[in-house]
Order: C-alpha cells, then sequence, then structure tokens
C-alpha cells in the first residue's frame, strides 16, 4: 500500500491509498479525484490524466517513456514535471506520492 | 443542395459496433450507409488505441484495436456497407410518413427507414486549448480545422502542434500565407519525418519561424487575434505578431449534435429499452458506448449483442407484416449465400 496524494488546483489534498503494480492514474480513478479524467481508460492515448509531479518526487517517480512524451504533446501546460499519471506504476518506494493536478485537462 | 441518399438504414458511427450492426442488419437483407466524423473506419479502436492490446473479445483472447476493426470490415463486406467518412450528422427529423431524414456537415442528406446511433463516447471533435480569452477569436482568428485553404491566404500565420496535422498545415500553407510560425513545446516531431524535414528546410530557407515553447496567451481586439504570448521551455517569454492561428492538440469526445434529437437522454447517454435497443423515438436505436439501460457495461462486446436485437426490430419497421425468420449461420444456406460462402 502506498498513500498518495492529490493537491488540486485550489490547494485542497486527497489522499488515497494506491495498490502496488496500479497506476497512479488508477488510483485517482477509483478514489474519484476531481480532475483526473482519463478518458482513454490508461492507454496513454489522450493525455487526460496529466500531473505535475512534486519536485521532491520526480525522481523516484521516474522519467517519461516515448510514448508518454508524444501524448504529452496533446496537453496544455506541460512543464518539467508533467506526467501522464497512466504510465506511474505505484510501487513501496512511492508511499507517500505528492502529485498536483492541473486546473483543468482539456 | 446535394440529391438525397435513400436508404433502408443510416449507422451513425462507424465504430466496432456499427460495423457490426452492417453484418446483423445485412443478414436480415438490410442495406446500410455508416457515417463517421473520422476519416477511417474503427471509432475509439482507430483513433484511441489502434495498437494496444484488447482482452475481452470473445474467442479472441488478444486483439488489437486496429485487428479489430480489420477483421470486422471484412465481416462486413459481403453487405456492401457505404461508407461516409469525414461526416458528422448535424441534423435528424422524423417526417410525417415516419421516415428519417438525416443531414451532414459534408453536405449529404440521407432518407432511411431505420437511424441506428453507434456514436461512442460521442463525435470525434479537436481539443480546444485552455489559452485565456481564446473563446473570442474562434472563427474569426483561431480555426481548429481547415476547409478552405484560401481563407489563409496572406495571413500571419501562428500553428501550434508536433504531429502530421500541425506539419501537414505548415508546409501547404506556407506559400500562400504572408508569414508562418509554428510553435511546438519541444524540438521533437511525432510527424512523418518527411514534412519534418520540409519544415526544417523552410526554416532554413527563412521562409517561416519554429519557436519551441507553449502558447499562454493572446492578444487582439474585437475578436480579430494582433499576436500570442510564447513561453519558452527555460521560462522566458516572447510574442509572435499573428492574424490567424491553428492550434492541433489532437482530438476528443463530445456528444455533438445527438444532443438536439429530441431523445430522452440521461448524463449524455441515450436510453434504451434492452429488447429492443430502440430510443424514445421508435425507429431510432442506439448500441454501443453512447447507450444507457439498467445494468448497462460499456464492452464491445454489449454492443455485439445490442446490435443483434436491434437488427430484428429493424427488420420488422422496413418490412411491415413480413415474418422474420431465425437462422444460423453455420446451417443456414440462405444465410450463407448472403455471405458469399454458400
Amino acid at each position: 500500500m502506498a498513500k498518495i496524494t492529490f493537491i488540486q488546483h485550489n490547494g485542497a489534498e486527497l489522499t488515497a491509498d494506491g495498490v502496488a503494480g496500479m497506476t497512479v492514474m488508477e488510483t485517482a480513478v477509483k478514489f474519484q479525484v476531481p480532475g483526473i479524467d482519463a478518458d482513454c481508460g490508461g492507454a496513454c492515448a489522450c493525455a487526460t490524466c496529466h500531473i505535475y509531479v512534486e519536485p521532491e518526487w520526480r525522481e523516484k517517480a521516474g522519467v517519461r517513456n516515448p510514448m508518454e512524451e508524444d501524448m504529452l504533446d496533446f496537453a496544455f501546460d506541460v512543464r518539467d514535471n508533467s506526467r501522464l499519471s497512466c504510465q506511474i506504476k505505484i510501487n513501496d518506494t512511492l508511499d507517500g506520492l505528492r502529485v498536483r493536478v492541473p486546473e483543468k485537462q482539456f | 443542395m446535394s440529391d438525397v441518399i435513400t436508404t433502408d438504414v443510416v449507422i451513425i458511427g462507424a465504430g466496432p459496433c456499427g460495423l457490426f450492426a452492417v453484418f446483423e442488419l445485412g443478414l436480415l437483407d438490410i442495406r446500410c450507409h455508416v457515417l463517421d466524423i473520422l476519416d477511417r473506419p474503427g471509432g475509439q479502436c482507430a483513433e484511441l488505441y489502434p495498437e494496444k492490446p484488447i482482452y475481452d473479445i470473445p474467442a479472441l483472447p488478444l486483439v488489437t484495436g486496429a485487428e479489430l476493426t480489420h477483421r470486422l470490415m471484412e465481416q462486413a463486406k459481403p453487405f456492401k456497407p457505404q461508407f461516409h467518412f469525414n461526416q458528422m450528422v448535424t441534423s435528424l427529423e422524423k417526417r410525417d410518413d415516419n421516415d428519417f431524414v438525416l443531414k451532414t456537415d459534408g453536405g449529404l442528406t440521407f432518407k432511411c427507414k431505420v437511424v441506428v446511433i453507434a456514436a461512442g463516447g460521442g463525435s470525434f471533435m479537436p481539443k480546444k486549448p485552455p489559452i485565456p480569452g481564446i473563446e473570442v477569436y474562434e472563427g474569426s482568428s483561431v480555426f481548429y480545422s481547415v476547409k478552405k485553404m484560401d481563407a489563409f491566404r496572406g495571413k500571419d500565420m501562428l500553428i501550434i502542434g508536433g504531429g502530421d496535422s500541425a506539419l501537414d498545415w505548415v508546409n501547404n500553407l506556407q506559400p500562400i500565407v504572408n508569414s508562418m510560425t509554428l510553435v511546438h513545446r519541444r524540438d521533437e516531431f511525432r510527424a512523418a519525418p518527411d514534412s519534418v524535414n520540409k519544415m526544417r528546410e523552410l526554416v532554413a530557407a527563412n521562409l517561416m519561424t519554429l519557436k519551441i515553447g507553449q502558447v499562454t496567451g493572446l492578444q487582439g481586439e474585437n475578436g480579430i487575434l494582433a499576436a500570442a504570448d510564447i513561453k519558452s521551455a527555460d521560462g522566458t517569454t516572447s510574442t509572435v505578431a499573428c492574424n490567424a492561428m491553428l492550434p492541433f492538440f489532437g482530438l476528443t469526445m463530445k456528444l455533438g449534435p445527438v444532443a438536439d434529437w429530441g431523445l430522452n437522454l440521461t448524463e449524455n447517454l441515450i436510453h434504451v429499452d434492452t429488447e429492443k435497443f430502440e430510443t424514445s423515438v421508435s425507429g431510432i436505436f442506439a448500441v454501443g458506448d453512447i447507450n444507457s439501460y439498467a445494468g448497462k457495461l460499456k464492452l464491445i462486446l454489449s454492443g455485439f449483442h445490442e446490435a443483434a436485437l436491434m437488427a430484428q426490430q429493424a427488420f420488422r419497421y422496413i418490412n411491415p407484416g413480413e415474418r422474420l425468420l431465425f437462422q444460423y449461420t453455420t446451417s443456414s444456406t440462405n444465410l450463407q449465400k448472403k455471405l458469399g460462402v454458400a
């Protein structure tokens, strides 16, 4: 089990229990985190699960894969710490992970 | 005004459920025209996950979206469906004689006895980037597709994106615009290498500008764009003068005009019965992800079942008073003839 905290655009925080092997996106959908649309259901095909990984967690969350990098072209306001949450698999080292949800997916 | 195309059934949506509806209706000698807003069959299977595996199609332990589409096209082929791509149905009306008239944004008009809405998550439409204030320029300076190239002649053009649409229009419009700027968030492009090379040649020849960054704001007056603010990766900002803009951020699904057809909707889904999968308007059916009923699961296999039952009732509308004989494709010579195997 790994606690994942989603920080909303307005600063509100929502912490969900993530299960190792699931993705951060799946965890967000399961806990109905607002702002994670995940239109394509995790196929890395829509960029509507875009999040910003908090700086202290970037290394552990890993780097973008090439498909994800391409798909981020469809996201808005992409920053250095942008990731697609469907491409971050949860493991025990991510217990406490903090990510920010953009103002809106589009 | 084009000629009216008269047919038994118009299917809206060429995704897996629309394609299988062609097959089920075909077995009952019902001919179909199939419309889709995309430029090819497959719906979400083609647009969202052509290369991704699907594991829950009965008897196909693993199939990609593209392969499933290909197989459904093969299955529908004996029934010679007529496809009309790049068409969005803009209006659907029931006439006094119970026939339906559909019109598309491409200027086509259809008259038919039965309509099958197999529109999945709705119409794929261009994503509109949430740049503050962009709405006031939409339709006057900001466009999401190119209908007529000539509309951009002499413009100071700004194109955003790194895929084929963006690069194709950079290369195609560059000769006729006054100035061309391409903005992309990174110096790598998903577009075909040929198009990227061509664009780089234009840049090298000073015939256009490539800026790496993201558009963060727009400037202009009275709905006419004058400039765009661009933030580069290192945080510096710059401004590009432009009076026409084409952002290409991919597609998203929106319900679209279906909402205006007088059907019973719940949360953008069309309410149907579970015997015939008919909507609140007799003669209009809805199958696949776009419908809603107690226990509905948005699975492709559910849509296949819905299409089979829909076809039974469609037959009754198209052949009133005729007896419908239930047959199996394994044993019926009649069905096998239709399939071209007997």
